[in-house]
């Protein structure tokens, strides 16, 4: 009996997503619906929880440190964004030219970085940009009779190598995007923009761009979360998560710090939902700037 | 034409030099492997190819040597395939139901598989740290792999592979008298081999690169995996740099071997997202 109705074409689709409810019960909604609960209370690991309403929220509100780490990721994710955006556009559809030498090469040399792991990455950064005399970076300098840089000391020169380090590992996967992106561009479109005079820069702006489009809309989508979310990059870079002066603290830094290394798990909840509240807001903006959800109907 | 010569040589010197710079931190990590942890500390990484400092003691330390590296690296090994296998099974059987039936609720579940797409994993960290630390499972890899086991985006990427499987093989099965399970066993997971390849590739990176959340899980040291050991020999005194830089270097080789024999495989796993059906 039970065996005929698990084996019905009924039943049949409902234990075939089953484990996919699990988890997202489980290990989403579950944990979402606490974190908002947490962040209204002040709750330590393995003690009573007590309810303090919006406290945490209004301590975040006039917390200096938060701001800082609130605008270090700002400020990085819309830089990351300036970067790794056009850049990988451009090489893309270079790289597509029919005049490119040595394509499959340049292609698997770009995705190189990106099979390293952030431990493994950041460890060769801190390295590189290290501020003795001799690390790569200052010799380079040293080069044009520039002194050595203490790059991991200052906010700006700080901020250039985190940016290096998501720049190398990142130029090549977005360059992948686009060319998987161009792929889907037909090319009779460029041949008829050919017969109709139509220069290189007119193609790109008037046929690549716009075609691109949908491509683009999903590199800023994940660029932008994961701009927002960075945080391991910066542990990396300062081996831990104490930069002097937070000039490398991010959000989920902030998250990190106050919930598991000083154990205020209801004022880090708060960090968290403020987080989510964030990259929803500017992702569903951008999404319906572009117009993605009238496409979807 | 001698205009288009000048354009592929500008365009071949272009990528070179950017190809130079990509490459440049990873020659960097290969000379430092061979040169003793002493030397870096003094003068820094850098790109200086001196035979009379360059040896193979770090390498013979890494073979030979009393220290976790390869208990690090078989952790993660096993990790990988452990969480790979599960993760490829788990959410194969979820696209499938997605694809091949019709059923009250499936879009309000599939808009949930997207939405976690769009969550970032990080505002969950304390939530799933605290109900880990609750339930128990606290430093084990049930807690590493469990979370992960119906990954949304490889369901959506088998979900968009099995549109392209034609529907009559289904109806054929239920035809010969072929259970709903059997159908999906016997005639549907054959047909789905080659989407199996990208995505393994995708969740193997993705979890031997993992480090966070194993990170905070994981305390006992015999359970680390390779990420999180590199991690502890990054101290401030610079002691383990012997070990630190020739097991980076290490660390990089298995990933590169597979990336050459199964390139294309990685691009598919890597761009599957981007590309809509």
């Amino acid at each position: 009996m039970i065996k005929k109705f698990l084996y019905s074409q009924k039943v049949a689709p409902y234990v075939f997503v089953l484990p996919f409810i699990l988890v997202f019960l489980v290990f989403w909604v579950y944990p979402l619906g606490s974190s908002l609960g947490m962040s209204f209370q002040k709750i330590q690991l393995g003690q009573e929880a007590s309810w303090i309403g919006l406290d945490n929220y209004e301590k975040l509100a006039g917390d200096g440190v938060f701001l800082k780490a609130v605008t270090n990721s700002a400020i990085y994710m819309v830089l990351t964004l300036l970067i790794l955006i056009p850049f990988p556009m451009l090489f893309a559809v270079l790289i597509n030219s029919k005049l490119m030498w040595g394509r499959e090469f340049f292609k698997s040399s770009f995705f190189f970085p990106a099979l390293t792991s952030v431990v493994v990455a950041g460890t060769i950064f801190r390295l590189m940009f290290g501020e003795m005399e001799g690390s790569l970076i200052n010799s380079i300098l040293g080069w044009f009779g520039i002194d050595p840089v203490k790059f991991l000391k200052g906010q700006v020169t700080g901020f250039i190598a985190l940016l290096a380090l998501a720049t190398w590992r990142w130029t090549g996967v977005n360059m992948l995007y686009f060319l998987s992106g161009l792929k889907n561009i037909p090319d009779e479109y460029y041949e008829a923009a050919s017969i109709d005079g139509a220069s290189s820069f007119q193609k790109f702006t008037k046929i690549t761009m716009p075609l691109l489009k949908p491509t683009t809309i999903y590199v800023l989508t994940i660029s932008i979360y994961a701009g927002l979310a960075m945080f391991i990059e910066s542990m990396m870079l300062w081996n831990g998560n104490n930069s002097p002066k937070n000039i490398g603290l991010t959000i989920v830094g902030y998250l990190y710090r106050q919930g598991i290394e000083k154990n205020n798990l209801g004022y880090a909840a708060a960090v968290g939902i403020v987080l989510l509240a964030i990259t929803m807001i500017i992702n569903l903006t951008q999404l319906k700037l572009s117009g993605m959800f009238k496409k979807e109907d | 034409m001698r205009r288009e010569t000048v354009i592929k040589v500008l365009l071949f010197l272009l990528f070179a030099v950017l190809c130079f710079l990509i490459l440049v931190p990873f020659y960097a990590v290969t000379i430092a492997s061979f040169k003793p942890g002493e030397d870096l500390i003094r003068y820094g990484l850098n790109l200086k190819f001196d035979l009379s400092v360059m040896n193979f003691d770090n390498f013979a330390y890494l073979f030979t040597g009393d220290h976790s590296y390869f208990m690090w690296f078989f952790n993660s090994l096993l990790l990988t395939v452990v969480q790979v296998a599960l993760t490829l099974i788990v959410s194969a059987t979820v696209a499938y139901g997605f694809a091949a039936y019709d059923f009250v609720g499936k879009n309000l579940l599939f808009v949930c598989v997207l939405l976690i797409m769009m969550v970032p994993f990080e505002i969950l960290l304390l939530p799933l740290y605290t109900l880990t630390y609750n339930i128990g499972l606290m430093n084990s890899y049930s807690a590493i792999v469990l979370p992960g086991i119906a990954s949304a985006a490889t369901i959506f990427f088998f979900r968009q592979y099995l549109r392209g499987v034609p529907k009559e093989i289904i109806a054929a099965g239920r035809v010969d008298g072929a259970s709903e399970y059997g159908i999906y066993m016997r005639l549907i997971l054959p047909v789905m081999k080659p989407s199996f390849a990208a995505m393994a590739i995708l969740n193997g990176m993705n979890s031997w690169n993992n480090f966070l959340w194993p990170f905070m899980v994981l305390s006992d040291a015999n359970k680390y995996t390779l990420p999180i050991g590199l991690k502890t020999l990054l101290t401030p005194y610079g002691n383990n740099y012997d070990l630190l830089i020739v097991g980076s270097f290490f660390s990089i080789i298995p990933i590169f071997i597979l990336f050459i024999a199964f390139q294309k495989y990685f691009i598919d796993g890597m761009t599957a997202g981007a590309v809509k059906g």
